[in-house]
């Protein structure tokens, strides 16, 4: 894997996946081994919206390879706060730092970001565009439980707005996957986002509910439809409903469906899913380290 | 030269672009930068009958020759039209539009949460597709009224 940046799944190559994932199964096998590999290595976290998961991941796998991290603290008491341009802020902290993390609200501010450093940059989320870093967690899950490989996967909740589902359809383009895409009308897949699948011609379908696609599914990657995109409570709510699954739901599902889910749950996935062997999601949440101890394994070098 | 340009009267140096889609005139002089406070000599014929578009718009600019940056734009809003260098009432050159397959700093993203559109040191990007443009910051696809989307308009 040669890149200096990690901005988007549409620059990996099948190549490239196998090699991260590949690495992620020998960290996995032997953490041991890669404990001291990246000993005095500075990683940058800069996350200017909050996220405790993936922040707290990619510090865990950065001192697991022997390195540390600096962070900036809170958007609210930093110099963020007075206005300096997020690429005066990159521009300072690469001169700190061996590697960049950046989570942030905006569309394509970790693409600009990457013009402006040196230091290999990883994108952590940027508003509802990219999360490629999720994404390789999420194929190393899919690969541990389903293969990937003639995979059937439905990709239910908000399309729009998810910048996970957008990084994992893209990526899916590299298999031989066929993709199902439930969603409320108003939440499907952007624009942009069907315009890449159709260039790379994938196979995609559209539905408005999960019970025809269900019984074919391998794969259930659920997210989460967020109060905020809806202008009315009851509007939301009937919606919401629609997209949410139980035990019961997944009677009619294949026995070794996997269900995902790449964020912190609230309602959409029922407790008493949790103890069917479909749950997959809190290995997935715990693959976020060796999958990002590889990455940055592969990123920053070599510094053995 | 046609009868139907000499309705639009005859300038001395600078750039006749014609065969514009008939009512995106303005457009085209948004693009140029041109609101008349600058001074500037513009003639344009709107609606004018033409045999290739049905109804064609003719700009004329006074002294004014295009930039490439200039030129890349209006190739969006108007694929068909021709660009005439005048020197001394001559036509000294005569060129189609080409569609570049990048322009810069000239339209506006219309994705609010996009980076582009926050008060960062960068210019807009977007990528030209065939059925229209596409930011490459944010990724928004942009396929009508492109004009709506420049930057000065
Ligand atoms: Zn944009």
């Amino acid at each position: 894997m040669r890149h200096d940046h990690l901005i988007t799944t549409k620059q990996l190559s099948r190549t490239d996946i196998g090699t991260v994932l590949d690495r992620a199964a020998e960290i996995d096998a032997d953490p041991a081994a890669f404990a001291d590999r990246h000993a005095g290595t500075l990683l940058g976290l800069l996350f200017f919206e909050p996220s405790t998961r993936t922040k707290m991941s990619f510090e865990t796998a950065m001192k697991r390879l022997g390195g540390d991290v600096v962070d900036m603290g809170s958007v609210e008491s930093s110099s963020v706060k007075k206005g300096e341009s997020l690429a005066d802020t990159v521009r300072v902290i690469e001169g700190y730092v061996d590697g960049l993390v950046l989570r942030h609200p905006r569309q394509g501010s970790a693409k600009m970001s990457g013009e402006y450093v040196d230091v290999p940059l990883l994108n952590a989320g940027d508003g509802a565009g990219h999360h490629p870093t999720q994404t390789l967690l999420d194929l190393y899950t899919i690969r541990e439980n389903a293969g990937l490989d003639d995979l059937t996967i439905g990709i239910m909740g908000d399309l729009k707005y998810g910048r996970t589902v957008h990084s994992l359809a893209h990526a899916l383009t590299n298999f031989d996957a066929r993709q199902h895409f439930i969603s409320p009308e108003s939440l499907k897949l952007p624009r942009s986002v069907r315009y890449d699948l159709h260039e790379e011609g994938a196979s995609v379908r559209e539905h408005t509910d999960l019970e025809a696609v269900l019984p074919d599914l391998d794969v259930l990657y659920v997210t989460r439809i967020q109060r905020e995109r809806f202008p009315d409570e009851n509007e939301y709510r009937a919606i919401a409903g629609e997209y949410q699954i139980d035990a019961e739901t997944l009677s009619a599902a294949k026995e070794d469906l996997t269900v995902m889910h790449p964020l912190p749950r609230v309602d959409e996935i029922a407790a008493d899913v949790d103890d069917t062997d479909h749950a997959t999601y809190f290995e997935q949440a715990h693959n976020g380290v060796p999958v990002r101890m590889a990455l940055l394994d592969l990123l920053l070098g070599d510094s053995e | 030269m046609s009868d139907h340009e000499l309705r639009v009267s005859k300038i001395r140096s600078g750039t006749v672009i014609d065969h514009i889609p008939g009512g995106q005139a303005l457009n085209v002089l948004a693009i140029l930068d041109i609101d008349g406070s600058g001074g500037e000599e513009v003639s344009i014929g709107m609606n004018v009958p033409s045999d290739r578009l049905g109804r064609k718009d003719i700009v004329k600019v006074e002294g004014r020759e295009l930039s490439q940056d200039e030129v890349d734009v209006l190739s969006l809003i108007a694929p068909d039209a021709t660009i005439n260098i005048v020197r001394d009432y001559d036509v000294v050159d005569k060129h189609r539009l080409e569609r570049p397959s990048h322009v810069s700093g000239v339209l506006e993203c219309p994705n609010r949460n996009c980076i582009s559109t926050d008060d960062e040191p960068i210019d807009s990007k977007f990528e030209v597709l065939p059925d229209g443009v596409r930011c490459e910051y944010c990724e928004t696809i942009i396929r009508e009224d492109i004009p709506d989307h420049i930057r000065s308009a």
